[in-house]
């Protein structure tokens, strides 16, 4: 493993000794370049304009830095990145990335500035975070986190501020310019417990969901409380002290609550307005995805404007929004917002913490006074400690579920300062505060010292004190179906024992939600198929679909898509004539291509809907390797047919040309191909063996070969009448012909027709289940898969046992179970 | 709230809060609110439960009345049940949604757990047989969905089947081709609602105060 560390921060080094030099070599022509340009007489055919380039690109190559070293810590994994989090990792390269900067410069040209900050880089991440809040969750918890985030946030603002006051008039420091107003200042920008911070760490040790919500809702609120107070603060040091009395101080206390209120009500004011712009966007579903980042970005930089708080602005407004504008768009485009969302928040995160390492690297602004940096560390730590023990105190004498000792300790404990505080700290008006350096040096060691430090112990101490973790990542359908129950049973008993509780309110909520916001916001048409029970079982459904085709194409054939580890049920009833009336519709939207993209549209989302951890890469991370395996396969097998080669460009549509004699064209040529097989099948001697081998080499030829195979292999006419006893047997030796006739490895090809009849054309679907009677083998047979659309497409297999291959097959089958085994295990997982 | 002390039965009430939990206060509201469904009998039938306003949209309202008179919640081995409940039975029924003290230790969880957990499935389980069979599970599904309009019977079916399916595969596992899954036992209901944390779930705040007058 150390090799590999060597080896990435050798190229990250690298990359920044070959580029800062460069830099700053160009730094240098640029103030002689008046004087070349002069010089210059005739055409120059390459001219080096380095200075019309040179904002962006910083910014652009910065970026691109940010990402290397995002990458390096990343591919790092295991050894170190268990040990220290992400965002300390990123930290400390950018120790080292500094120190480079410096070397090179001799002064840091590069630093995190408030205005970079607090404009380009904190928004999306915020935004991110409301918008993937459980909102649920955040709701019923949500007296207990404004609590936290406001009752807690004054006290530690006040408790740090006023103690090292008191220590400072005590001689503790030595002799400073500070007055009391400046340490209550700094008190209040060091009080908030940052949600970039939180999430990064907390995303890595998978705490319960109500201590996960109270942290991090916490830290996304206090923020919001933070700036306003400092802002406050602020103005109390503009005007003097002297100038202060009971009015100025009434007036702080009232800005203080029209900044959090007005934000948070402006917020819900643009989430109205992105719920009803996206309500209309049917036309142009292409940029539907932009207008969320756009109004929120809005949200942001409006309340900025009217000086309310802006990040509490645009929480509100993701968090508002999200319910409305997912069933108000199309599923790619909420694909595409939430990728978007989480590549923005991502990117900006790694940016921010590599920053706040480069930045230490300056001896501009480090300015030691121990007896500050010292007690300030530890005010910090007690005070956090102290306020948390004593607002749950109070808070478990009201909570249904109380907050126990140890999650209290895991709060306290997990009470990260971050970048926010770091940009406050430089906002400072050095005029007014003499001891800004002070300031900005002791809230980065403060930083320091929680992300990299308390980050680094906060998993030992999670597993030590035996923390109730997150039980599991995905909720079952039973589950989501007693917790339906639940939530009526629980309003029932409280009707009858006739008390106005929680889910008196819900259920009240919920009612009028239904009746008029909904109605407000949500197309009509989305209205309707908005159940919630319904989408997952319309998600379960898609991803068995997916399941079954990447099963399918690892196997060779569709036909014999077996689990092993699912069970074997056997209700009363035959499930074909049950899912008839039911399927037609789930097939309606799941057409060609949405077959293929609702790959990653199913995992993603069914990641996201446990709510437990709004992590920011675990969930891509974890998936990827999987959704990469079947996306790709999806990608390359599916029948593609040849109108899908005539693109047109349009900048609104990138849809495939799909027409209706589509599904005709390819049934007719899974007819025709089943037939060629058929005879093919007859002459071929080996099968087992070949197929064995194709599947040792998976990925062989999928790319091209699907166009010409096609038409090498349907030159043979074929009836496309057939009777399905012979179609049966035919299905199954594909392969054969495939190899025999068209010379080209890719066993796949079959599957991708077999999936698309049976996917694309619910009228003649049925005709093709019903031609696929066989019996694959005894064992085979009896094992079916556990979910509905599977079963639906098997169950007719089990009634008929007339094939007259089958002992062929049987073969087949014994050899693929050895080496899919795993395979199996994964998907059934899912 | 200070009426309810004094009411003569205060022995009454003293042995009824040790055997359900709640405090006299709590079971004081309750026997008011228990008058006031019963019009001041000392019995309730289902009928009486019709009069809760806010019961009618409830999709599964008929089953949440239903648990009120089943006896196995109210005895071990109870069977069958009842016309009419009295008192002490719709308290016990209530104690079911009680919160979990602030201190319980791992084994009184696990058993506040599984109380709570057999409430649910007897409320599933209509035919009292042990198991929740695909049938009543179907039936349970269909009412919740009932309300949601636009799913139809088929699709509720599709769902209970579904997630059949599922308990299915995760409880039984491997079952041999010709084994009949009978439907979901109390032990795999145990199981599969694993990760549902339902002794923080299941619970609702009784107050010490008497809200009864602001909702019929």
């Amino acid at each position: 493993m150390s090799t590999s560390v060597g080896f990435y921060l050798w190229r990250t080094v690298f990359i920044l000794c070959l580029v800062n030099p460069l830099m700053q070599g160009l730094n240098g022509e640029e103030s002689n370049h008046h004087h070349k340009e002069t010089n210059i007489t005739g055409l120059q055919i390459v001219k080096f304009q380095w200075h019309h380039v040179e904002a962006p690109y910083l910014v652009i190559l910065w970026v691109f830095v940010a990402g290397v070293a995002k990458l390096s810590v990343i591919e790092l994994n295991l050894n170190v990145t268990s040990v220290i989090p992400e965002s300390g990792m990123l930290i400390i390269i950018g120790f080292i990335l500094g120190g480079i900067v410096w070397a090179a410069d001799m002064e840091q040209t590069f630093k995190l500035t408030p205005t970079i900050f607090f404009y380009y880089l904190l928004p999306q991440i915020i935004l991110d975070a409301s918008y993937f809040m459980p909102n649920k969750l955040f709701f019923r918890n949500l007296g207990s986190i404004l609590i936290y985030a406001i009752v807690g946030t004054c006290w530690n603002a006040a408790a740090v501020g006023l103690s090292l006051w008191g220590c400072y008039e005590a001689g503790a420091m030595g002799q400073m310019d500070i007055g009391l107003l400046q340490f209550l200042l700094f008190g209040s920008l060091i009080a908030a417990v940052d949600p970039v911070a939180v999430i990064a760490v907390f995303e890595e040790v998978h705490v319960n969901e109500v201590l996960f919500i109270l942290v991090f809702g916490e830290s996304l609120l206090n923020d919001g409380v933070t700036v306003v107070l400092y802002n406050v603060f602020d103005a109390f040091v503009a005007l003097g002290g002297p100038r202060i009395n009971a009015t100025e101080i009434f007036n702080g206390i009232v800005s203080f609550f029209v900044v959090a209120f007005g934000g948070s009500f402006l917020g819900i004011l643009f989430a109205v307005l992105l719920c009803l712009l996206t309500r209309r966007t049917k036309n142009i579903q292409i940029i539907e995805a932009g207008f969320i980042f756009v109004v929120g970005y809005l949200s942001y930089l409006t309340a900025e404007m009217l000086s309310l708080s802006a990040i509490l602005s645009i929480t509100f407004c993701g968090v508002c929004c999200q319910k409305y504008i997912n069933a108000n768009m199309v599923e790619k485009s909420v694909t595409t917002v939430r990728h978007t969302m989480k590549l923005l928040a991502n990117g900006s995160e790694t940016i921010i913490f590599l920053f706040l390492g480069i930045t230490a690297i300056d001896k501009a602004i480090w300015v030691w006074n121990t007896g500050f940096i010292i007690l300030t560390l530890i005010f910090v730590f007690i005070y956090r400690i102290i306020g948390v023990f004593f607002l749950t105190w109070i808070l478990n004498k009201f909570r249904l579920v109380p907050i126990e000792v140890i999650d209290q300790v895991v709060m306290s404990y997990g009470g990260l300062r971050g970048a926010v505080a770091y940009g406050l700290a430089a906002m400072l008006d050095e005029d007014r505060i003499k001891e800004k350096n002070l300031m900005i040096s002791t809230t980065l060691i403060v930083v320091y010292f929680t992300v990299i430090l308390q980050g680094i112990s906060m998993k030992p101490l999670v597993q030590w004190l035996k923390v109730k973790r997150a039980s599991h990542s995905d909720l079952k359908l039973v589950e989501k179906l007693n917790n339906r129950a639940f939530d009526h049973i629980l309003a029932a008993v409280e009707d009858i024992c006739g008390r106005i509780g929680d889910n008196w309110w819900t259920r009240g909520w919920n009612r009028f939600e239904e009746k008029y916001i909904s109605w407000l916001l949500i197309k009509p048409k989305a209205r309707k198929n908005r159940d919630y029970l319904f989408s997952i079982f319309h998600k379960l459904n898609l991803e068995d679909a997916i399941n079954y085709v990447s099963q399918g194409e690892q196997q060779g054939s569709l036909a014999f898509v077996r689990s092993e580890q699912a069970a074997n049920i056997d209700f009363k009833k035959q499930f074909d004539s049950e899912f008839g009336d039911m399927m037609p519709d789930m097939m309606g939207d799941m057409n060609y291509e949405k077959g293929i993209e609702n790959n990653a549209v199913t995992s993603f989302v069914r990641d996201s809907i446990p709510s437990v951890c709004l992590d920011i890469h675990g969930q891509d991370r974890k998936k990827s390797v999987d959704d990469f395996n079947a996306h790709h396969l999806l990608q390359q097998h599916l029948y593609r047919s040849r109108k899908h080669h005539r693109h047109k460009y349009s900048r609104s549509h990138f849809s495939i040309n799909q027409s209706a004699d589509e599904m005709q064209e390819i049934f007719q040529r899974t007819m025709r191909s089943r037939l060629e097989s058929f005879k093919s099948a007859k002459m071929s001697v080996n099968p087992a063996k070949k197929i064995k081998h194709y599947r040792k080499d998976p990925t062989h030829m999928m790319g091209n070969g699907h166009a010409e195979s096609a038409d090498n292999l349907y030159k043979v006419e074929g009836d496309t009448a057939l009777n399905s006893e012979t179609s049966a047997k035919k299905k199954h030796f594909t392969l054969d012909t495939y190899r025999v006739k068209a010379g080209i490895e890719n066993p796949a090809f079959m599957p991708d027709m077999d999936m698309d009849t049976a996917m694309q054309s619910p009228p003649w679907l049925t005709e093709t289940e019903m031609d696929t009677v066989v019996a694959p083998s005894q064992r085979a047979q009896r094992r079916l898969p556990w979910t509905p659309s599977r079963q639906r497409r098997l169950a007719p297999m089990r009634i008929s046992n007339s094939s007259t291959d089958s002992f062929l097959m049987a073969d087949v089958f014994i050899t693929e179970d050895v080496s899919e085994e795993p395979d199996q295990k994964d998907q059934t997982k899912m | 709230m200070g009426s309810f002390q004094s009411l003569p039965d205060d022995h009454h009430y003293r042995t009824l809060s040790k055997k359900t939990g709640f405090s006299l206060e709590q079971i004081g509201i309750l026997h008011n609110r228990f008058k006031q469904l019963s019009l001041n009998e000392e019995i309730l039938r289902r009928d009486d439960f019709n009069k809760v306003q806010d019961l009618k949209d409830n999709p599964i309202r008929s089953q949440i009345v239903e648990a009120f008179f089943d006896r196995r919640n109210f005895h071990k081995d109870g069977v069958g049940s009842m016309e009419e409940i009295g008192f002490e039975e719709f308290l016990t029924v209530m104690s079911y949604f009680r919160a979990p003290a602030l201190h319980t230790t791992e084994e009184q969880r696990e058993v506040i757990r599984r109380a709570k957990l057999r409430f649910l499935f007897n409320m599933h389980d209509t035919d009292n047989d042990g198991t929740i069979t695909l049938e009543e599970y179907r039936h349970v599904v269909e009412e919740l969905l009932s309300r949601s309009g636009s799913l139809g019977k088929e699709t509720a079916k599709g769902i209970a089947d579904t997630a059949m399916l599922e308990v299915a595969s995760i409880s039984v596992g491997q079952m041999a081709p010709d084994e009949f899954y009978e439907g979901i036992t109390f032990e795999q209901f145990l199981k599969i609602l694993k990760g549902l944390e339902i002794e923080t779930r299941m619970n609702i705040h009784f107050l010490n105060m008497d809200t009864t007058v602001l909702c019929k």
